[in-house]
């Protein structure tokens, strides 16, 4: 090896550099020009927080079910966190990659000098950009309109979040990887998304479900993050069992995608 | 020396056999066709010749590299138009060619390009409102976009209308005078002879002919047909004439095959017995009648 080849990036790293960035700006114009995408992701969950929060006099007032805390505190704006995360891990990204292989965009892509993990790659970028967005929304909008604290343990919150968003991400990539188009995705995706919905404590407060569900809960990928969340916004430590099972579905489910995921 | 050298190739899927024992060379700068009916196995070699699939036998040489083992240089110097690829609904044109285009190292310059193919006036259209023939004529510019060597271009014309068909190959001819070497499948034989310098005839997984169209449709037994209508009987005169490979009534019609030197043989037989043939008509033979005598078939369903 040539001392050039560590100091000078090749003109592959280069060439890669450039097709990545125009990648993103592509991609990203592409995810803008469907309407419904922002609209589920981020205003439908600020809408429910805000209305919700707004419209339902006992969200905004100490609940004991929930260890004197307020509905708006942390429950709530976490669950429209979790929900936005879930629409972009169970809704958007496997219907867009199963058009992208459906319609032989992967497979094109694969006889170009760039490869079609690199479309892979945007996608989740952008989705994990709009879920950045829709958490930074959710917190922002909580404490000007319900005056919420900010999030106590910030660098907890922050792990927490990057290990659920993960997971959720992954299991995203297993589902595009065994639907056979993107209409069985979509629906398959909602079959998903539901009962996790329901763990993670969307319609019923964690605090409220039975003992058994909420221990079915404890190992979901749902339940284990919109818990965890919680506790580190609160300013509790969140459980290790929490942030374990998170890891333990981010791995698990991350190398699942990479050995079910095909290009065609 | 040959720019494409295939040598052998051999695919099977599972216990399938989609590619048996194919063999040709493409010259540079040469318009070359891989016609054959759907699942002869022509584009199980172009993918073989892609890099998409690894062959289970044989050689196969792309500008010198092995389609496999140099993957990514071959991506560099090869552009491939696959069929059944599409775009998403919403890219427009231009975002199209600019996004290839960042994919290589030396694009050509794809505002140029966009001209070249006419898609000028269409550049900040969606890829959903394009019509067939825009749709391809992108698709081609894309394969171009990297300025490769060797363009691949499978079943480019099929689903056009005949005006769009027309089009794309005047494309074609306007990228074989930049100097790239193109291999073209189809199954179109019209579009075969109109376009190639030579024609590989791949049947069953296996060549069964390789050379220039004129050279394929020559070998045919029968190269000149002649149709007529003469009274019952008086066709018999014709028989004995060598140089008339056949002789077959249909009704009023009869049609004789031969050579080149048929049509005089036929005058000939003919004004000896003072028989007026009526409605007299002479048709080449097409590639069409070429492959249907090469492969016993004929080249698509509907003919």
């Amino acid at each position: 090896m040539s001392p050039n080849t560590l100091t000078r990036p090749s003109h592959d790293t280069l060439a890669g550099r450039a097709a990545l960035r125009t990648l993103l700006r592509t991609e990203t114009r592409l995810y803008l020009r469907e309407p419904l995408t922002a609209f589920f992701t981020l205003l439908l969950p600020l809408g429910l927080l805000l209305i919700l929060g707004s419209a339902i006099p006992g969200f905004r007032d100490p609940d004991p079910n929930l260890g004197g805390e307020r509905v708006v505190d942390t429950q709530l704006p976490v669950m429209m966190i979790v929900l936005s995360i879930m629409v972009s891990a169970f809704s958007i990204i496997p219907s867009v990659l199963a058009v992208y292989r459906e319609r032989g965009v992967l497979r094109r892509m694969s006889v170009t000098p760039v490869s079609p993990g690199a479309l892979l790659l945007t996608q989740l970028v952008i989705n994990l950009v709009t879920t950045v967005v829709a958490a930074l929304l959710m917190i922002m909008c909580g404490s000007l309109v319900f005056g919420t604290r900010m999030p106590t343990q910030l660098p907890v919150f922050a792990l927490a979040f990057v290990l659920g968003v993960c997971g959720l991400f992954a299991l995203g990539l297993c589902l595009a990887a065994v639907v056979p188009n993107s209409r069985v995705a979509g629906g398959l995706g909602s079959v998903v998304m539901f009962p996790l919905m329901f763990l993670a404590g969307m319609w019923v407060p964690r605090e409220l479900m039975p003992e058994i569900l909420r221990e079915i809960g404890d190992f979901t990928p749902t339940g284990a993050f919109g818990q965890a969340l919680r506790d580190a916004w609160a300013g509790t430590t969140p459980e290790t069992l929490h942030l374990a099972v998170l890891a333990a579905w981010a791995v698990a489910a991350t190398l699942l995608a990479a050995r079910t995921f095909r290009w065609e | 020396m040959a720019i494409i050298e295939v040598t052998n190739l051999r695919k099977m899927y599972g216990s399938q056999v989609a590619v048996d024992d194919v063999s040709f060379a493409v010259e540079e700068g040469e318009i070359f066709g891989v016609v054959g009916r759907n699942g002869a196995g022509k584009t199980t070699t172009v993918e073989c010749l892609s890099g998409l699939r690894a062959a289970d036998g044989g050689t196969i040489g792309v500008t010198g590299l092995d389609p496999r083992r140099d993957r990514a240089e071959l991506r560099r110097r090869v552009g491939v138009q696959l069929q059944d690829c599409s775009l998403p609904d919403k890219l427009r044109v231009r975002e199209a060619l600019r996004l290839y285009a960042s994919f290589y190292d030396r694009p050509a310059p794809w505002e140029g390009l966009l001209e070249e193919v006419g898609l000028g006036p269409k550049r900040d259209t969606a890829f959903a409102k394009l019509s067939g023939g825009q749709r391809q004529r992108l698709s081609i510019a894309l394969a171009l976009v990297g300025d490769p060597r060797v363009a691949i271009l499978d079943e480019l014309t099929t689903g056009l209308d005949p005006h769009a068909r027309r089009e794309t190959w005047e494309l074609i001819e306007a990228v074989r005078a930049r100097g790239v070497t193109i291999v073209l499948v189809t199954h179109f034989m019209e579009e075969a002879e109109r376009l190639c310098d030579r024609i590989a005839v791949i049947h069953r997984g296996r060549v069964a002919a390789v050379d220039t169209p004129a050279g394929l449709i020559g070998a045919v037994d029968g190269m000149l047909r002649v149709t007529f209508r003469c009274p019952p009987g008086s066709e018999g005169v014709l028989r004995s004439a060598p140089e008339i490979a056949r002789v077959v009534r249909d009704g009023d019609e009869v049609t004789v095959t031969g050579g080149d030197d048929v049509l005089l043989a036929l005058t000939a037989a003919l004004s000896a017995h003072r028989i007026v043939p009526m409605g007299l008509r002479v048709e080449r033979a097409t590639l069409d009648d070429a492959f249907l005598a090469i492969t016993g078939h004929a080249a698509t369903d509907e003919a």
